[in-house]
Parts: structure tokens; sequence; C-alpha cells
């Protein structure tokens, strides 16, 4: 099975003068797998089905496998596409759903045979064979529509969100399950989806597009260790990134002071530049922030207002004291011992904090990033 | 006091058998007074002349099949089996090419983006509500210029072109409903335009087709005008010509006759309702998408 690599160059797409795409280029490299993520409407899907040449774009180039395919049909692309509502055929069992493609590409019938039967083998489909579409649960039909993608051999997979129509526990499952096939099938892949759990743990590189633009790509924990800007800092993490406003009160060489409403912190950051608004915003992540032990410094102080206890873990919100802003959320372990309306004092962990401009574009980098290596 | 109520509670607990009896009942009483001519008429065949009229009651006294066996031969030179075969041979042509130029039509309004379809559909819309018979004349004289009168072509060529909009309009409905994404994914599969109607869109709304085809079968069946305007020789009747003809030739009518070839003239229709009445009940669609 060859795997090769995906181009966008400046590619844009309007329907009706609305722009929906407004010039994304993007490479993905041989057997990577990459996740468009985005809040609904950022053009995610779209752009997945330029690649997939369901939509022809206003401009640019599509190129895959070294072939510029912008304005191929979609079958001589090298593509194949697994759909969330899975897209089956349901007048035809398995086995002809799967066959299908191969049946209009008029390959010899013992050739369709065999494949169709080594795919149902991986998909562990080999005894629903015989039945319709109808006949089959949700994840079965998810692996029916996988099938039929890989049975192909295409250059590329394309992802459409293919987990959202399942329940929790079975979009965990076959999240895993296809996380192990591209493993064993190397193969390139494009996979959409709004869920940042399911980019997090199956991508090899994210992109994160917002309104039609690609707003940062990288590796997941590049993503999550240093968002370029606030919008990737909220998008990428669960809990959400938290953002406390501060004022920039002056940066060395490798370290900021800012002001917050309960004082002055230095923050470790490199190659920081005196920001136009000395209105900065600082983030920190849930995990970033413990409950002050003692003999340690207290960087924020406030009142616990809610708990919420999954077992393992412990989310606490905390009314910060002197601050204009939303309760703030720490992530502690599932035994601490907190109670509502109690006071707490909170200690930042300084190297993972981020900080961004008025403009919402981070300010420098935290000190264990080099911006050389992405 | 206590004993009224147990007994009152006695009563209501039969009270859904009631409902159910009178519904049913009430039901039954009126599907057999809607049925009604229908079994008179397929009593009738089996009585003799004189008591078809003396007597209201469906069920023959002294069932005899001379109806059939005098009504078969009819008053022409040709037995009904002439007659039916006629209706065949303009029904069948009639029903396939309906089919087939109504999806293929319906097909480029659901799915393609024509300039002009809004209005195009208008005008096919509009079609429906035109009365058929402002178009027999025009329509007869443009056939006589063909040459084709006397022969079934008027009958059956007009439905090539998708002529019934109510047909189009019902199987664009259906086509609507249809996911998007099942035709992208034959798409991407490799299908031209042709081959998703033909392998993934026509079997899918099969209800809808088979729909179509037995409301054109049943109507052409009936269909006693447009036969009765252009065929002119005995030998071609379709059997709703055949049977006002034996009304019209013998001096007294032998009612017992046509009531006999009546009912044979109905059971083609009845039957293929009833083989295909599965496939309205079916939702073939279910399990094309989640859900």
């Amino acid at each position: 099975m060859t795997s090769s690599s995906v181009r966008l160059s400046a590619v844009t797409k309007s329907f009706n003068g609305t722009d929906v795409i407004k010039g994304v280029s993007l490479d993905v490299k041989k057997g990577e797998l990459v996740v468009f993520v985005g809040p609904s409407g950022c053009g995610k899907s779209t752009l997945l089905r330029l690649i997939a040449g369901l939509e022809t774009p206003t401009s640019g180039e599509i190129i895959i496998a070294d072939k510029d395919v912008t304005y191929a049909h979609p079958s001589k692309r090298g593509v194949a596409m697994v759909f969330q509502s899975y897209a089956l055929y349901p007048h035809m069992t398995v086995e002809d759903n799967i066959a299908f493609a191969l049946k209009i590409q008029g390959r010899p019938k013992a050739e369709i045979r065999a494949k169709v039967h080594e795919v149902a083998e991986i998909l562990q489909l080999d005894h629903l064979l015989q039945r319709r579409p109808k006949a089959l649960s949700g994840g079965q039909r998810q692996r029916v529509a996988i099938g039929r993608a890989i049975v192909r051999e295409p250059d590329v997979f394309l992802f459409d969100e293919p987990l959202s129509n399942l329940d929790a526990s079975l979009r965990g499952q076959m999240r895993v399950e296809i996380a192990r096939l591209h493993r064993k099938l190397g193969a390139t892949s494009v996979y959409v989806t709004h869920d940042q759990v399911e980019a997090m743990t199956l991508a090899d590189k994210i992109v994160v597009l917002r309104a039609g633009l690609v707003e940062q790509v990288g590796s997941p924990m590049t993503l999550y260790r240093h968002p370029a800007n606030l919008f990737v800092a909220g998008f990428i993490g669960s809990p959400r990134m938290n953002i406390l406003p501060a004022t920039f009160a002056g940066s060395t060489a490798d370290s900021v002071r800012i002001q917050t409403a309960q004082g002055s912190l230095i923050i470790p950051r490199k190659d920081v530049s005196k920001p136009a608004s000395d209105k900065i915003q600082l983030g920190l992540r849930p995990e970033s922030l413990s409950l002050t032990a003692p003999g340690a410094e207290a960087h924020l102080t406030g009142y616990v207002t809610l708990i919420e206890r999954l077992g393992g873990e412990t989310f606490a919100y905390v009314t910060l004291k002197e601050f204009d802003c939303e309760p703030i959320i720490i992530k502690l372990d599932g035994e601490t011992a907190v109670h509502n309306h109690q006071e707490v004092a909170l200690t930042i962990e300084l190297k993972r904090a981020h900080l961004f401009d008025a403009d919402d574009q981070a300010l420098g980098h935290a000190p264990d990033f080099d911006p050389a290596q992405v | 006091m206590s004993q009224s109520a147990t007994a009152d509670a006695g009563w209501r607990k039969h009270l859904p058998v009631i409902n159910a009896f009178m519904r049913y009942g009430i039901l039954i009483i009126i599907g057999f007074m809607m049925l009604y001519p229908l079994f008179w008429m397929i009593g009738g065949s089996f009585k003799n002349n004189q008591e078809i009229f003396s007597s209201i009651g469906f069920i023959p006294k002294e069932p005899t099949l001379d109806g059939f066996k005098k009504g078969w031969e009819t008053s022409t030179e040709y037995t009904f089996a002439t007659y039916l075969i006629n209706t065949m041979k303009i029904v069948v042509p009639k029903v396939i090419v309906t089919v087939i130029s109504s999806v293929i039509v319906a097909y480029g309004f659901a799915r393609f983006a024509i300039p002009g379809r809004k209005l195009l559909f208008a005008l096919l819309m509009a079609t429906v509500l035109l009365p058929k018979s402002v178009l027999l004349i025009p329509q007869y004289l443009m056939f006589r210029e063909f040459g084709w009168l006397d022969t079934y072509l008027p009958l059956i060529a007009p439905q090539a072109f998708a002529v019934e909009g109510f047909f189009v309009f019902m199987i664009i409905q259906f086509m609507r409903s249809l996911p998007m994404e099942m035709e992208e994914a034959a798409v991407m599969d490799g299908c031209n335009s042709f081959q998703v109607l033909t392998l993934v869109v026509a079997p899918v709304i099969l209800p809808a087709i088979i729909s179509v085809a037995l409301f054109q079968f049943m109507w052409s069946m009936n269909d006693f005008l447009q036969p009765l305007i252009y065929l002119s020789s005995v030998e071609k009747y379709p059997v709703a010509l055949a049977l006002k003809m034996s009304i019209d030739v013998t001096e007294a009518t032998s009612w017992n006759e046509i009531l006999a070839m009546s009912t044979i003239a109905l059971a083609p229709s009845l039957i293929l309702f009833f083989v295909a009445q599965r496939y309205f009940v079916e939702g073939i669609t279910s399990g094309a998408v989640k859900g």
C-alpha cells in the first residue's frame, strides 16, 4: 500500500460570495494522520470535501501524490472517505457495500472476493458479510464504512467526523481501533473532528482552523504546551485554560514581570518584546495550578465555589480575590480535601504559564520551547 | 354501596373489549358497504341473466359459469383473450417508459443545478393542474400528422417524456429525503451520475418506483377515453373498449357476461396490488444513515 502526501497551496472556496476557506496552505507528509479541528462553521469539513473532490476550490491548488488533482474526479484522486453518517448503501449487503468500488472499477470477481474477505477480517466483519446495514449496530456500520474505504487501497484516507454519531463508550473504543488501524496500514489520513480529545489522541499533527483560516499547525503536545494564540489555547485542552487579566511591567532576556490584581509575578518566558498595549492576559491550565503546600510561596488566593469530583481527579472552581473575572478551574487529586467556601492559596507552576497580548497572540514563548524545531 | 362499586369496576374491566368490538364493528360494516358493489359484481358473474335483476343479494342461487363461457367468446370474432393481450400491449410498455422517464427527470430536478430549475419545476407542476381534455384535440391532430392513428404509439410514446408531473413530483419528494452523503460515497467509489442513479438511488427509492408503476398500471387499465379516440379497428381494442362494445352491439345486453368479463378485467390490477403491497410498507431506506 503506497502512502503519499497531500499538499494544499493557497486554497480558497466561496459559496455564493461567502468565503468559507480563505487561503489555506498545508502539507501532509506520507503516513501522517492529520486532524483538522475547530468550532462548527470553521470550514474544516469543507476543506476535507475539497481534498475529496466533492467540492472544487475557487482558487489554489490541491496536490495528492505529486499529481495536481485540483479539478480531478473524486475517484481519480486516490482518496477514500468515511462519512459521518456512514452513508452505506442500504439495499446492499455488507459484502456488496465493501465490494462496490471494486465492482465499479471492473475488477475480476475472484480478486474482489479475496480483497473483501481480507478487509472483513481486519475489521472483524467476517460473520456479518451477508447482513444489510439496517441489521447492524452503530459501531458495526462504522466499521463497514471504514472497510469500504480500506478495500480501495487509497493513497489518502479522509474521515469526516466518523465518531460523532456513536455513543460515548463506543466512541472511545472506535477511536482506539482507528488509531490501531492507522498504525497497521500506515496510510496518510486526514481526519476532521470538533472533539479535541479525538484530535489530541489520534493526531500526528493537528491543524486548528477558525473562520476559514489556519490558526496553528503542530503536534498535539506542541499545541497544548505552546499555543500560538488565545484561540488555540482555549480550544485545545479540557477543561479550558483559565485566562486572567494582567498588566505588562517589564521583561528581561528570559522572564517577564507582570502585575495582577493580587500583586506582581515573574514568569519565565523567552523572546518577549514589549507589547503595543500594556494590557495582557495570563493563561493558566487547570493542572498548572495547585493548592499551596506548607512553606511554599502562594501566588493567588480565593474561595472555592464549586467542586466536581470525578473520582480520579477533582476540579475545584475558585473565585479569586480582587480579580474581575470568571472563577478559575484547578485540577486536583481525587482525594484532595477541599470544601465549598474554603479559602485557598494557590501556587502556579510558573514555567507552564502562558502570556497573550491584547490581540490574543502569544507573548514570547516558554523557556523549554524551541521555535526552530517546529 | 361497596357491592355496586365492585360491579361497576367489573363492567369497566371489559371496557377495552367493548371498545374494540364497537370500533371494529363499525369499520367492518362500512367496509362491507363500500365493497358491496364489488361483491355484487363477482356474485353476479355467476348468476344467470334473470337472477341478476330479480334479487339484491350477491350470492347466486344457482351458480353457473355461463357468463364466463359466453362472455369469453364475446359477440365479436375475437375472444376476450385478444382484448386482454391488447391491454397488456399498451399497459406494459407504458408503465416501463413512465417509470424510466419519470425517475430520470426527477433525478435531474432533485440533484442538479440546472439553470432555470425553479421555472421548469413550476411549469411541470402547472401541467398537473392542466385538464387532460384540453390536450385531446391538438394531440389528435399531431398524431394524425405522424400517421400514428389506430396504433398504440399515441398511448405509449408521450409517456417517454415524463408527462405525468404527479409521478415526477412524487419521486422528487422521495429523493429529497435521501441523504446526499450516500450519493457522494458512490461518487467517491467511482460512479458517474448515471451509475449513481441506477446502482444506488433507484434501488433505494424502489417503493416510490413501485407506487408509480402501480398507479400507472391501474390508470392505464381503466383508461377508456384515449383508446376510444386513437383506436379504430376492433382487433386492437383493449378490455375497456371491448366491455363497452358488448353493451352496445347486442340488443338484449347479457349482463352476466359483462360482469364476468369485468371480474376478469379487474384481476390483474388486484393481483399486482397485493403482490406489490409489501413494498409500500417496507421502509427500505432505514439503515442508510444512523437511525
